[in-house]
C-alpha cells in the first residue's frame, strides 16, 4: 500500500533530505517525489511504499509528523485511497 | 495523482476542520428480549461488549492508516421501549446496563434509551417515558429519544403533553450540571432508524443485526469554499461549488465507513453527510451563511440561504455514496455553533427565525437553552410546533431545548467539550396551556393518504 506525504513549511536546506532520512532509516521506499517553492513556502509531496505492520506504520507517521513539528514543518501522512475517493469519480 | 488535489485535502483536513464525525455501531436487541428484566440486562450487556469490543480500536487504527480524524465512535440500540414492553419492570436498569456496556467498550455515546409512540403508547413506551428523567440522570452516556409524530400518523398531542413535563424534569434532576439531562434527550417527528448522530440515534427494527454508519462534518470545508468563489458569484454558482464540495465530504465517509464495515465483519449501513458543528472557531455553519452574504445568521435572507445549502449538500452528497440516510442535511445547533451562538447574543437569531428554519434544514430547535422558569405547557406547545413542521413537510423535525433552571434571559448554560455553551434564549410569554391539556391526536394531513 502506498502512502502520501506532504510537507509544507518555511524554506531552508535540508527539507527534502531530512523528510528522505526518515524514510531510509525506517527502510521506507520512496517512489515519487514532488517539490515546489512558492514565494518562501516549501512544499512537498512525496509518494512512498508503507509497511504491512500497522504498528511499524503508525511509529513511522508519529515520529515523522513530530519531528517534522519540532522543525517548524506541518507533515501529513494519508493514505493514497483518500485522495482517489475524494477527486476521481 | 495531482499535487493540487493532494493539498486541496489536507487543507481542509488542517485547517477546515474537515473529520469523520462518528462512527456509529447499530446493533440490535430484540434477541435480547427477556420476560426477566435481570436476564434481558445481562444479554444486553453481553451483546454489546462482544459485537462492539474492536469499534474504537478499529476507528483508531483508521484513523492513524489513514490521516484523517475520526471524532466519536458512538452505539445506537433497538429502542428500549420495546424490551421494556416485554419485561415490564424499572426501566432505568435498561438505562444503567446500557452506561456501563458502552463503557466497557469505550465509545463516548449510546443512544437507544427510545420510544416511537407517534400513533399511541403501550405500557412499556409509557413507562419508559416517565423514567427518562431518572434514566438521564443517573447514567453518563446513555442518549433518549422519542418519536411524536409522523407524516404518516399524525401527532401523539398526549405523548407530546407528557414530553414537556419530561424535557422540564431532565433539566429539574440536573440543575446542578448545567441541566445536562435535557441535552441528552430528543422529541421528534419523523424520526429516521439509521441515524448516527447524537443524541437521537437509535437502531431502528427494520434494520440487520448489526450495522456501521458513518456520520461526516465538514461546515468549516463548505465555508472555505464559498469565500472562495467571492461575492460575484450567483446563487446557483454558489449552490454548484457546494454541491462539488460535498462530494468530496462524502467520498470520504464512504471510504472509511466501508473500510470500517469491512474490518468489523458488518454491514455497511448509511453514511450521513450532515453538515454538523462545533463550538471550535471555523466549524459553523452560521458562517456558511453569513458568507453567501448576511450579515449575521438569524436576519432576513437566512432561511433562504439555509434552503439553498441544504438542498446543495444533499445533491452534492448523494452520488459520492452508496447508500445516503440518517438525517443528511445542515444542523443548527444553537449551542454547538460559534456563529449560531454570537447571533443569538447579539438578540438577531431568535427561537421564531430558528422554527422558519427548520422547515428547510435538516433537523429542529437543537441545543436551544431556554428560560428556567418556562412551564411543561410552553415545551409541549413548541415540541407541538416543530412537530407539525415536519408532520406537513415530510421531513424529520426535533427539539432538544434546555430549559437553564434558576437562570433566566441574559445567562449563559455552558456544557463543555461538543456541546458547547449558549446564552438563555427569550420565549413569549403568552400560555398555550388550553390547548396542551386537551391532549388526542393531530390528525395526519391528507397529503400521506398516498395509496
Amino acid at each position: 500500500m502506498r502512502a502520501v506525504i506532504s510537507v509544507v513549511g518555511k524554506d531552508r536546506p535540508g527539507i527534502l533530505a531530512f523528510t528522505a532520512n526518515e524514510c531510509a532509516n525506517r527502510n521506507i521506499n520512496i517512489e515519487d517525489v514532488t517539490q515546489k517553492v512558492l514565494e518562501d513556502i516549501f512544499t512537498m509531496i512525496m509518494i512512498v511504499t508503507i509497511p504491512e505492520d500497522p504498528e511499524e506504520y503508525h511509529s513511522f507517521v508519529t515520529d515523522l509528523e513530530s519531528l517534522g513539528e519540532a522543525q517548524g514543518l506541518k507533515i501529513h501522512v494519508m493514505h493514497e485511497d483518500i485522495f482517489n475517493a475524494m477527486h476521481r469519480i | 495523482m495531482r499535487s493540487d488535489y493532494i493539498l486541496e485535502t489536507v487543507r481542509m483536513i488542517e485547517e477546515e476542520c474537515l473529520d469523520i464525525r462518528t462512527i456509529t455501531m447499530g446493533i440490535s436487541l430484540l434477541d435480547c428480549c427477556d420476560s426477566d428484566i435481570d436476564v434481558a440486562c445481562e444479554k444486553i450487556y453481553r451483546k454489546i461488549t462482544t459485537a462492539a469490543k474492536d469499534l474504537v480500536q478499529t476507528a483508531k487504527d483508521i484513523s492513524m492508516e489513514y490521516g484523517i480524524p475520526i471524532i466519536n465512535e458512538r452505539i445506537s440500540v433497538t429502542p428500549i421501549s420495546l424490551l421494556v414492553s416485554v419485561s415490564g419492570g424499572d426501566p432505568v436498569k435498561y438505562a444503567k446496563t446500557l452506561d456501563k456496556a458502552a463503557k466497557e467498550v469505550g465509545v463516548n455515546f449510546i443512544g437507544g434509551y427510545s420510544a416511537l409512540v407517534q400513533k399511541g403508547m403501550t405500557a412499556g413506551d409509557e413507562a419508559l417515558i416517565r423514567s427518562i428523567p431518572e434514566a438521564l440522570a443517573c447514567t453518563d452516556i446513555v442518549c433518549s429519544s422519542v418519536n411524536v409524530g409522523s407524516t404518516k400518523a399524525g401527532i401523539n398531542m398526549d405523548a407530546v403533553q407528557l414530553m414537556g413535563k419530561v424535557v422540564r424534569e431532565c433539566a429539574e434532576l440536573t440543575k446542578d450540571n448545567n441541566c445536562f439531562g435535557a441535552s441528552k434527550l430528543v422529541v421528534f417527528c419523523n424520526a429516521v432508524e439509521d441515524n448516527p448522530f447524537m443524541a437521537g440515534a437509535f437502531h431502528g427494527i427494520t434494520e440487520p443485526d448489526i450495522v456501521i454508519h458513518v456520520g461526516v462534518s465538514g461546515p468549516g470545508v463548505v465555508r472555505e469554499a464559498v469565500k472562495e468563489a467571492g461575492p460575484d458569484k450567483t446563487m446557483n454558482e454558489i449552490a454548484e461549488v457546494i454541491k462539488k464540495t460535498a462530494f468530496k465530504i462524502t467520498r470520504m465517509g464512504q471510504l472509511v465507513g466501508s473500510i470500517a464495515a469491512e474490518r468489523l465483519g458488518v454491514p455497511f449501513g448509511i453514511v450521513d453527510l450532515s453538515l454538523a458543528p462545533t463550538p471550535a472557531v471555523g466549524d459553523s455553519v452560521a458562517r456558511i451563511l453569513e458568507e453567501i452574504g448576511l450579515e449575521t445568521c438569524g436576519g432576513p435572507g437566512t432561511t433562504a440561504c439555509l434552503a439553498m445549502l441544504n438542498d446543495a449538500v444533499k445533491k452534492g452528497g448523494v452520488m459520492a455514496s452508496s447508500s445516503v440516510g440518517g438525517l443528511s442535511g445542515a444542523f443548527i445547533p444553537v449551542s454547538e455553533d460559534a456563529g449560531m451562538i454570537e447571533a443569538a447574543e447579539k438578540g438577531v437569531l431568535s427561537i421564531e427565525k430558528l422554527e422558519a428554519m427548520t422547515a428547510v434544514c435538516s433537523v429542529g430547535l437543537d441545543m436551544i437553552i431556554i428560560p428556567g422558569d418556562t412551564t411543561a405547557e410552553t415545551i409541549s406547545a413548541l415540541i407541538a410546533d416543530e412537530a407539525a413542521i415536519g408532520m406537513v413537510n415530510n421531513k424529520t423535525t426535533a427539539c432538544r431545548l434546555i430549559p437553564a433552571i434558576g437562570k433566566e434571559e441574559g445567562d449563559t448554560l455552558n456544557f463543555g467539550g461538543l456541546l458547547g455553551y449558549g446564552p438563555v434564549m427569550p420565549l413569549r410569554s403568552v400560555s398555550p396551556e388550553v390547548m396542551v391539556k386537551r391532549g388526542g391526536r393531530i390528525p395526519s394531513p391528507i397529503h400521506s393518504l398516498k395509496n
